[in-house]
């Protein structure tokens, strides 16, 4: 059973037409990149497999349960899907400890001692297990989305989303966050990541997805869709984003 | 010389005519210091000093006024305030969330109470909250003057304070709420978990001014009538003032008020740097 299977999604705002009509899924333990210039419905996408978006129309299945049927338990369904924000939207008045643990305790209603071992193993994971007990501001970008990525692990999530989750950071940390997200690829975890990190696609991703206006212009292996593009729109991107400046 | 010197500012070398900007100015401060000296000259020479010592800061009839000032009327103050501030608080906060509903009735109502309460002066909910038992024979209000008075302050800092939250609330970054729903929180317990406490830390200041308001305001719970032991300090040092016939104690009166409201405005400013600071 596929972890993710969309169909005929469609996304508007107003009268705009984010997305038109997009069919993909997500096989269990996939690692799927999306790239594509910006507005071009990536984020959008991203946002609609948890229905942070309400879809126009279209399903959105995961996990077997289709999302978009007004009596499915949405809270229910997305307790098994992280999400990581560009913005990390870290809770920054509580600690990291209680960053990691308060959604395990008010939603999993997990005891806390066991929330506690739960945090400390994630925060282990990400290499940040020093700073629980600092709070979000005093960390840096990096080491605040890897909190972010704790969070939602602490869930025991079945999907991972990553929406652009190294766009905000300062270059020097773009690896620390990246190094822990392909930790979690070689670990088996299903991850549907929005990225403009052409070499992490590459290396880490089992199929990129590439968007423009609102359609999937190709979706293939790294090595065809990056290396060797069958469609002028994706080669032309690539060329942009691979050679800026020339 | 070129021709484009016919565009270029005067040099500041060169001679000009009358008095340079920064002369003008130190005239100007003179002048200022000048006319500040003489008020105050013509006013000490004008008071009458000695009956003034007598009026105004008579230790004796200070003296007078201790312990109750502060055992009695600044307690009824502090209670009368602090109950109101309550009520107000849990009132605006409740209201501010209707303000934000997606269910369109309860946005009116919070409006409506709002524009309401906020147009009317305390004085006018006060002589209403008198005549309440007129219209419903036989109500009586928990607590007596007590529950009067935190009722007539609650109910209008309330609308004050529901504009603060929802002010407050939306200041609160929408990713916030984004990351506690892709959580699996339910979006009440987002709101009360994530949402509110940061709401609250972010309208810390409007809500001390909104104390000293209220503070101050408790003043007019003289207007439901109040025995010995509830009067509050304002009408404490007025009756002090008639019964001694000396205004002393209202002076005495106005700086107890200042002892609380100076350092509560202090502590305002302060948690509004600090906001300013870590943002």
């Amino acid at each position: 059973m596929s972890t993710v299977e969309i169909k005929n999604l469609h996304k508007s705002f107003g009268s705009l037409e984010v997305l038109r009509g997009i069919d993909f899924t997500v096989e269990s333990g996939q690692v799927v990149c999306v790239i594509g210039p910006s507005g071009s419905g990536k984020s959008t996408l991203l946002r609609c497999v948890n229905l942070l978006e309400q879809p126009t129309s279209g399903t959105v299945v995961v996990d077997g349960v289709d999302l978009t049927d007004p009596d499915v338990d949405i809270d229910a369904a997305r307790r098994h899907i992280g999400m990581v924000f560009q913005q990390f939207n870290l809770f920054p008045h509580l600690t990291v400890r209680r960053n990691v643990t308060v959604a395990q305790e008010r939603v999993l209603k997990r005891r806390k001692d066991e929330c506690d071992r739960v945090a400390r193993e994630n925060l282990e994971k990400v290499g940040l297990i020093e700073k629980i007990d600092a709070y979000p501001p005093q960390l840096s970008g990096g080491q605040q989305q890897r909190v972010a990525i704790a969070r939602a692990l602490a869930m025991n999530p079945s999907l991972m989303l990553f929406d652009e989750p190294t766009s905000a950071l300062d270059p020097e940390l773009v690896g620390d966050v990246l190094s822990v997200m392909r930790q979690l690829a070689e670990d088996g975890m299903t991850m549907l990541v929005v990225t403009h990190e052409m070499g992490f696609a590459r290396e880490v991703a089992d199929r990129v997805v590439f968007m423009d206006g609102g359609v999937i212009v190709e979706d293939g292996p790294p090595e065809q869709v990056i290396a060797d593009p069958r469609h002028e729109r994706t080669r032309e991107f690539l060329s942009r984003v691979l050679h800026p400046g020339v | 010389m070129s021709v484009v010197t016919e565009h270029q500012a005067p040099s500041p070398a060169e001679p000009r005519k009358g008095l340079s900007p920064r002369k003008k100015q130190r005239i100007s401060r003179v002048v200022q210091y000048a006319v500040l000296v003489v008020v105050f000259v013509v006013l000490v020479a004008l008071a009458d000093w000695k009956a003034i010592g007598e009026s105004f800061l008579n230790l004796e009839v200070a003296g007078k006024g201790l312990p109750d000032l502060f055992t009695v009327a600044l307690r009824n103050t502090v209670i009368y305030t602090l109950s109101g501030f309550a009520l107000g608080f849990v009132a605006g906060l409740v209201l501010a969330l209707m303000r934000l509903s997606s269910v369109a009735p309860y946005r009116w109502l919070s409006v409506i109470y709002i524009e309401i309460f906020r147009g009317l002066p305390i004085l006018l909910i006060f002589l209403m909250i008198g005549s309440l038992p007129l219209a419903f024979p036989g109500f009586e209000l928990p607590g007596g003057v007590y529950g009067s008075a935190a009722l007539g302050l609650g109910v209008v800092s309330a609308a004050y304070m529901a504009e603060n939250f929802r002010a407050g609330i939306q200041a609160v970054p929408k990713g916030q709420m984004e990351a506690a729903r892709s959580l699996g929180m339910p979006h009440m317990r987002a709101m009360i978990t994530i949402i509110i406490p940061q709401a609250i830390r972010i309208v810390l200041p409007p809500l001390t001014n909104q104390l000293v308001m209220l503070l101050k305001d408790s003043s007019l719970v003289l207007i439901l009538g109040v025995t010995a032991a509830q009067v509050e300090l304002a009408k404490f040092g007025n009756d002090q003032s008639s019964t001694y016939a000396n205004p002393t104690p209202i002076l005495v009166t106005g700086l107890t008020y200042l002892l609380i409201t100076i350092p509560l405005g202090y502590v305002a400013r302060r948690l509004e740097a600090r906001q300013g600071a870590g943002r």
